[in-house]
């Protein structure tokens, strides 16, 4: 991975064109873009919930998690992602 | 936690690549929906692939057969929708149709060659909750793009992409290439740049329909795509993280098939203007299909249920050298209207794929496009264009 683009003060949102929704046909999130969908794991889905519904900082997006999944020790995995999806043009950062 | 997004679905002959395709599994559910609204439009195209006996269609679905037709497929799954024709903006109900479908929660994209749109309509239909707009372009240059298109279209379209991106959407921009085009993928791209685009579709002809029609006139020869390839990965690596571009190599000079439509209905559902319903917008012209109409029956009926859904389902329709092939499941054999139009025989092997017998007929597409490029401008045959009159003369109205 190149240059790290999100720390803690860094607000990630959803790229332009971008939408995520629950798909009860999938029985997962997803994200739809410009002729395109991907299918989003459960952990994944929990994070771009709070990434869409909401801007707040990544420390803010960490402590959310933490109170929704008894105080999990989850800070590098959202790092890990957000740097992934980041990579994938699915956020950016504001 | 792992947290990797997984399966991606592209649509098909959307370029971007598409893995995670099971067709050998129960049936699976439509996730594109395209819909057709209409055949009506004020270009000409000549590598359009609606089909050449257009003209004969008179009854388009209602509003509320459209609106029915929407809930039904996304009862069943389906999260993206096309709205295409013809020229899917000359439907007077175009923004009833969009609201719709983002109430229904589709993402709307609305495939459009810009000709009807106007700033104050794309604005509208970002309200209505449209997500996407593709302009599709024909050429870089004023006078090659209006000679394609066959009308005074080019300005109007540089406007309207400005306007799509001023109204909040993602600018994606569809090129079209061919013979006669292709050399000037430099100024499409600096066009591409120009108008801050943030997709570029570089899409090849695909020989259908119109585009059969004029295959010697649009195949491209290898040294151009050779030169294009190379000008596609130099912008490619220059805007990085800026623009995407996506471009691919047409099939006729590929190895091995495209995987068409993902395979036979395994996404993939079109509904024509006059609601029958198709697993690919070409698959009309096929010999002994049923063509089951969304005013007679359910989706769901058509794309569990129907002969034509079920034809070329899965593996077992499929003669050798497909049936033993270890890349069937890679590619399905390939495209089936390929296969008939170019064998007679729908179920053979995609002739594209090299190991295929009847590659040599491919081989000789391309030489005739080859013999044609050479020819001098008088000897040269002229392009038909896609309109009513060439239309009604084909199919002998």
């Amino acid at each position: 991975m190149t240059d790290k683009t999100f720390n803690a003060d860094s607000v990630p949102v959803l790229a332009l064109g971008y939408r995520f929704q629950w798909e009860p046909a999938q029985d997962c999130y997803v994200l739809l873009y410009p002729e395109g969908m991907v299918k989003l794991n459960p952990a994944a889905g929990e994070i771009l919930k709070r990434v869409s519904e909401k801007k707040q900082t990544v420390d803010e997006l960490i402590a959310d998690l933490k109170a929704a999944f008894n105080g999990a020790d989850l800070d590098d995995d959202v790092y890990q992602f957000l740097e992934e999806a980041h990579d994938n043009d699915w956020i950016r950062a504001e | 936690m792992t947290t990797t997004g997984s399966e991606q679905n592209k649509a098909p002959g959307s370029t971007g690549g598409a893995v995670g395709v099971n067709a050998n599994e129960s049936i699976r559910q439509p996730l594109w929906l395209l819909a057709e609204l209409t055949y009506a439009c004020p270009l000409q195209c000549p590598y359009c692939s609606n089909p050449m006996d257009y003209a004969k269609i008179k009854s388009e679905l209602s509003t509320e057969e459209w609106i029915d037709v929407f809930k039904q497929a996304r009862a069943m799954g389906a999260t993206q929708l096309g709205l295409s024709g013809g020229e899917p903006l000359t439907r007077p109900d175009i923004l009833e149709l969009i609201q719709e479908a983002r109430n229904l929660g589709f993402y709307t994209n609305l495939i459009t060659s810009g000709i009807g749109l106007d700033a104050s309509k794309a604005q509208a239909f970002k309200d209505a909750g449209l997500d996407h707009i593709q302009v599709s372009f024909q050429a870089s240059s004023a006078d090659l793009n209006n000679l394609i298109a066959g009308t005074d279209a080019f300005q109007h379209k540089i406007d309207m992409a400005r306007a799509v991106k001023a109204a909040g959407y993602p600018m994606v921009l569809c090129f079209v290439t061919h013979r006669q085009n292709i050399d000037q993928l430099d100024e499409i791209l600096d066009l591409a740049i120009n108008l801050d685009a943030d997709y570029v579709e570089l899409a090849t002809t695909q020989y259908y329909g119109w585009a059969m029609h004029n295959q010697d006139q649009l195949m491209p020869l290898k040294e151009q795509l050779e030169r294009a390839e190379a000008t596609a990965h130099r912008y490619q690596e220059e805007q990085k993280g800026n623009m995407k571009i996506y471009y691919v190599v047409p099939d006729y000079f590929e190895e091995r098939p495209k995987a068409c439509m993902n395979g036979w209905g395994n996404v993939f559902l079109t509904v024509t203007p006059d609601g029958t319903a198709l697993p690919c917008h070409a698959a009309r012209e096929l010999p002994g299909m049923e063509l089951p109409n969304v005013r007679d029956m359910s989706i769901r009926e058509i794309w569990e249920g129907s002969n034509d859904f079920n034809r070329f389902r899965g593996f077992d329709w499929m003669k050798e050298p497909c049936r033993s092939c270890d890349e069937k499941e890679k590619d399905f054999g390939g495209c089936r209207c390929q296969a008939y139009m170019l064998t007679g025989d729908p179920a053979m092997a995609d002739p594209v794929c090299t190991k295929s017998p009847d590659r040599h007929l491919v081989d000789e597409a391309i030489q005739r496009g080859r013999d044609e490029a050479n020819k001098t401008a008088q000897e040269a045959k002229p392009l038909v264009f896609r309109n009513p009159k060439n239309s009604k003369e084909i199919s002998g109205l």
